[in-house]
């Protein structure tokens, strides 16, 4: 097999849905006999091909239903692609949606642990950074009570510390960046750069261009699942600009 | 396994193509790797979902507990007289079968409640049947427990024939995970599934002689009574228990056999649906 260094590849990925979902083996056995199985499908993502070396800071941008989280999950490998391959490399720190993995009854602190399971982290890794975890999300007094007191903006701030304080060689956030005050922003980008200066790779899907002309160096720009656009953030960004302004 | 344990440790990578079904080694690593996350999961399951409840833990064993004495009042004075100790007798493969039964429903009801996790995280998508699976064998041993009493006070003999036992145990509960598996993968694509297993399975527990000694049924009908596989798997809990002797080869062979098919039809199942859950939990 031929050796690479990139943190994630795609080959010619498409994801698809089916427009009719099947629930029930009643409806499925029915249809089949009769032969009337709608399979119009709607795509996700249209034959995407990239590459993203280890290291590289990339911004994804696009309106929404682009295929933008689709292409992250697939890089994250929890969607398999309808067609296509993908390839990822190294350990990896997910923040997909808010609130995934968190029990709402259970505290602060019990839940670090249960998401830190989730994440494939051991209690003893949990346990070591413990402290810096709470101190990072600046929930100190909150961290004894149950997670369903939480405003949004608090578990946005406890999910980033909790993914982000094992070291991981990819990082994928998504929309992340958008909760969370002026004072908590300011120290995940100090964050995310102290990962990019450690060599980890970091995909960052937004809605706020600044946010990703700041942290990123590349930028992929997709439209109805497909990419119209991968290169230098600057010039991607004026370009997804001017088009979307005019 | 050896040669991608190794690469591993130096890179970890992870190929998702398309219409490929899960793979094994992928799949086995990791489950190690969310070792810890099975055990949370797994303690979830026997306590915090009693977490307010008074009775706590003992709520998990308390319907099995209640159904048992149903069972036993009714059909001890029916069967009385046929078959000695009735109360070690119909215990000794219900138990088993509970454990089959809450096993396989549990399981189901696990992955559509975990679904909208396995959208968002990636975990090894069996890790749900196994924890399930294992908080399963968790109550089945405490029932044992509760058995062994009941025998004690009730002047069953225990036999040493229990020491045959945990074999039986691995029998079984390879045999239930085998159907779990396939239960779970299926039932992610169609939600009545589980409505249908739920009926089914008290027809299957009417089918096997747990409650019932296999002498009533007529001799005629015998032989179609042999064709069902939860028979020979719980037969061989019941032996060591109930009659003090080890289970026949052919017994042992059939459940043996029965278990292997179960675990292997299950991961085949299981390996070829779930690249395709995302779409439908």
């Amino acid at each position: 097999m031929r050796m690479s260094d990139d943190a994630i590849e795609l080959h010619r990925v498409s994801v698809t849905y089916r427009m009719h979902r099947i629930r029930s083996l009643k409806e499925f056995t029915v249809r089949t006999v009769v032969r009337n199985r709608d399979d119009s499908r709607v795509y996700a993502l249209r034959d995407v091909s990239l590459r993203i070396a280890r290291g590289e800071s990339v911004g994804i941008i696009g309106d929404n239903g682009a295929g933008k989280s689709t292409l992250l999950r697939v890089a994250a490998g929890i969607i398999t692609p309808t067609a296509g391959m993908a390839v990822s490399r190294g350990t990896m720190a997910p923040l997909l949606e808010l609130g995934t993995g968190f029990e709402t009854e259970l505290s602060g602190r019990e839940n670090i642990f249960f998401n830190g399971a989730l994440l494939g982290r051991s209690h003893e890794q949990m346990e070591a950074h413990l402290e810096e975890i709470i101190a990072f999300s600046g929930l100190e007094r909150f961290i004894d009570t149950p997670l369903r007191t939480y405003s949004t903006g608090m578990v946005a701030r406890l999910a980033f510390s909790i993914a982000t304080a094992v070291d991981a060689d990819t990082i994928l956030l998504d929309e992340i960046l958008a909760v969370g005050d002026a004072s908590f922003r300011a120290r995940c980008d100090e964050r995310i750069q102290r990962f990019l200066t450690a060599g980890s790779t970091v995909l960052v899907v937004s809605h706020e261009l600044p946010v990703i002309r700041h942290l990123c160096a590349r930028t992929i720009w997709l439209s109805q699942g497909a990419i119209v656009g991968d290169g230098a953030s600057d010039e991607i960004i004026d370009r997804y600009e001017r088009e979307r302004g005019g | 396994m050896v040669q991608s344990t190794v690469v591993s440790a130096t890179i970890l990578e992870r190929r998702t193509v398309a219409g490929e079904p899960l793979r094994l080694g992928n799949e086995l690593r990791d489950l190690m790797q969310h070792a810890h996350l099975a055990r949370q999961l797994v303690h979830r399951d026997l306590t915090i979902r009693y977490k307010r409840s008074v009775l706590g833990f003992l709520w998990t064993m308390l319907h099995p507990l209640l159904l048992m004495l149903i069972f036993l009042v009714v059909f001890s004075n029916v069967f009385r007289f046929q078959t000695p100790h009735y109360e070690t007798y119909f215990l000794s493969e219900y138990i088993g079968w509970i454990f089959f039964a809450q096993t396989v429903t549990h399981v189901m009801a696990a992955v559509a409640w975990n679904g909208p996790l396995m959208k968002r995280i990636r975990v090894p998508p069996s890790i749900f049947t196994i924890s399930a699976t294992i908080s399963g064998l968790i109550n089945l041993l405490l029932s044992l427990a509760m058995l062994f009493v009941i025998m004690l006070i009730a002047g069953a003999p225990l036999r040493p024939t229990l020491l045959f036992l945990p074999v039986s145990l691995v029998v079984l509960a390879m045999f239930t995970f085998g159907i779990a598996l396939a239960l779970a993968a299926v039932s992610v694509f169609f939600a009545d599934v589980r409505e249908m297993i739920q009926a089914a399975l008290p027809a299957v527990m009417y089918l096997t002689p747990i409650i019932y000694p296999i002498s009533i049924i007529p001799e005629r009908w015998r032989p179609f009574f042999k064709l069902n596989p939860v028979a020979y798997v719980l037969e061989i809990v019941r032996d060591p228990i109930y009659y003090g002797i080890l289970p026949t080869p052919l017994t042992m062979t059939i459940a043996v056999m029965v278990s292997i098919a179960s675990v292997v039809f299950g991961w085949m199942i299981f390996s070829r649906l779930a690249p395709r859950f995302h779409a439908h939990v």
